[in-house]
């Protein structure tokens, strides 16, 4: 069976600075695929780009359709959904109509079933859903924003450091709910600076430094990589050499 | 001053302040979801006003030939962005509402342009002619440039202006019409008189104030297009198309500019460019309200009426010049409250 999303040969360029470059990579019906590496290595360009926000050079498919030429619109469509970094909330309105409004093009009965099952995936959200998405801590706009994604029924929903800055107790949540999605039959593309937690989930892994992938495989054979190791979990080895 | 002028003033003001009003809240709205100063707001007053006099008065106005033109242009654009990928359904869509709708209506106006059509006649074809003309305009002027600057798009919505007062001088010629009364009659409480037609206007601000709210509140679409003004990216991450808000936007800007001059044309006489000024008294409330708060732009726009009805009472000339001084005090407060203000990023 070909890869729910497969990304070959891509180039993002900021003017002239390309941001990432030559990179290719799969993701499976069923997976949790992440891409780790260091703050500014291209990861969320990366995301960007296949989502839309950017051009990209080279060749994007999902669900074995060619993504060029087509708007961020069509592919939300399609079943691509994207938490960005910075959440992108309604933040002027409250929780329950950012959530109506992540199933702008679904249909009205299924949205409201599909609030439901938000609600048990995130109960924090229901004891919310009258208060204002602006005023909601860092952890539940990061679960609405989440929440906001799934309401569009994706079939891959790529996640852009949705640990980042958040208490431990939360991110532990949060990693708990992606492999709930996983097993619910959503697809899940994970960047993460926190390469810990997210290698422990994921199912395969690459490596960006840079714009460029160094590094893919098994996500448990990634982690066990000594260079990796070094560099993003915090261990030491003797002569490891620094990426 | 004695108690009956000064109530029939403030009654003056009040009428011009809910046009004002209505007007103010579809530049709120337009500039919100679109970030387009909407100069041309008051082109669609006068092309309300002036298309609903001819037809009342058995001619037939340019503005409906207009309407099919820029749906003509509309339907070019679409086809143009469509040839890679030509799906035939969403040019099916774009023929029907660029190109049949336009000329059903063209029919039904020459049809009915002959035989001084009843008032709701004309009324339904100015507001569907000027909606029409609204949403093509978006189509052709500022979807285009949807992803450039404020800047950019207030320079495309001058040029708009001119073109739209250009075409209405032609459309309607130099001289001034007026329109018969939506509302004839009148009554008298206490020293002060009602007309019928400054009821009617009371009663439709009113009740599209409270449709707006309604619309914006419960809907799905009035939601989104809060959700587009709050959050362009993350609208459209949701699946909420940018172009899909921009034309109801659009939309409901022309059709408000259109019944206000329709609501005027009774009482005033207006002309090819009287539209300027009014929609300017209105883009008055709306800065005072930031462009963006609602309820501060309706309470605005009755203060700029009333200030209005007051100076053309003691200081006819300087009217204009009262009103807008009013932007002044306001503009410093804003200024201090608000240093800097950052361009927008797309």
């Amino acid at each position: 069976m070909s890869a729910l999303l497969s990304v070959t040969d891509a180039h993002v360029a900021y003017g002239k600075v390309e941001a990432v470059r030559s990179v290719s990579l799969e993701v499976g019906a069923n997976q949790i695929v992440t891409i780790v590496g260091a703050n500014g290595a291209g990861k969320t360009t990366l995301l960007s780009a296949i989502m839309g926000i950017l051009p990209l050079k080279g060749r994007v498919a999902f669900a074995g359709q060619d993504l060029a030429r087509l708007d961020i619109e069509d592919r939300v469509a399609m079943g691509l959904g994207l938490v960005p970094e910075h959440r992108e909330l309604f933040v002027t309105m409250n929780v329950e109509d950012n959530l109506e409004l992540g199933a702008f093009r679904i249909e009205r009965s299924r949205a409201k079933a599909s609030i439901e099952r938000i609600y048990t995936l995130f109960p924090r959200l229901k004891e919310r859903r009258k208060q204002l998405a602006g005023t909601l801590s860092g952890g539940e706009q990061q679960m609405l924003a989440m929440g906001r994604a799934l309401m569009g029924e994706p079939k891959l929903l790529m996640l852009d450091e949705p640990s980042l800055g958040l208490a431990p107790i939360i991110v532990a949540d949060i990693f708990r709910i992606v492999t709930e999605l996983r097993a619910a039959g959503v697809s899940v593309l994970l960047v993460e600076q926190n390469a810990q937690a997210a290698l422990k989930i994921a199912d395969q892994a690459y490596v960006m430094e840079l714009g460029e992938f160094v590094l893919s495989g098994k996500a448990s054979d990634v982690a066990a990589n000594e260079r990796v190791a070094a560099s993003y979990l915090g261990f030491q080895h003797e002569g490891a050499s620094v990426l | 001053m004695n108690t009956t002028i000064m109530l029939f003033l403030v009654q003056d003001g009040i009428t011009n302040g809910a046009i004002y009003a209505l007007l103010g809240l579809a530049l709120v709205l337009v500039f919100a979801v679109t970030r387009v100063i909407l100069i041309p707001q008051g082109e669609f007053v006068t092309y309300g006003a002036l298309t609903y006099a001819s037809l009342a008065a058995g001619q037939m106005p340019g503005t409906a030939k207009l309407a099919l033109a820029l749906g003509i242009g509309a339907f070019a654009f679409d086809l143009f962005v469509a040839r890679k990928a030509l799906h035939g359904r969403l040019v099916v869509r774009s023929f029907i509402t660029n190109i049949v709708l336009p000329s059903i209506v063209l029919a039904l106006t020459i049809y009915f342009a002959a035989q001084k059509p009843p008032v709701a006649v004309c009324i339904a074809l100015s507001l569907v002619i000027v909606a029409m003309i609204g949403l093509y305009l978006y189509r052709i002027a500022f979807q285009p440039l949807a992803h450039t600057s404020v800047l950019v798009l207030l320079i495309a919505s001058v040029g708009v202006h001119l073109a739209l007062q250009g075409l209405g001088l032609l459309f309607f010629g130099a001289e001034g019409q007026r329109g018969p009364a939506v509302l004839s009659g009148a009554f008298t409480a206490g020293s002060l008189r009602f007309t019928g037609q400054s009821l009617t206007v009371y009663g439709i601000t009113i009740a599209f104030i409270v449709g707006l709210w309604l619309f914006f509140g419960l809907t799905l679409y009035g939601k989104a297009l809060r959700a587009t003004a709050v959050n362009r990216l993350g609208a459209r991450l949701a699946g909420i198309r940018t172009t899909l808000s921009g034309q109801i936007a659009f939309l409901l800007a022309s059709v408000i500019g259109a019944l206000s001059g329709i609501m005027i044309v009774p009482i005033t006489t207006l002309y090819y460019d009287s539209g300027f000024l009014i929609g300017l008294k209105g883009f008055v409330a709306a800065i005072i309200g930031g462009l963006v708060s609602y309820p501060l732009t309706a309470v605005a726009a009755l203060v700029v009426g009333i200030v209005e009805a007051f100076s053309s009472f003691y200081a006819s000339n300087y009217k204009e010049v009262i009103v807008f001084m009013l932007l002044i005090p306001v503009l410093l407060l804003r200024s201090l409250a608000a240093p800097a203000v950052e361009e927008e990023k797309d």
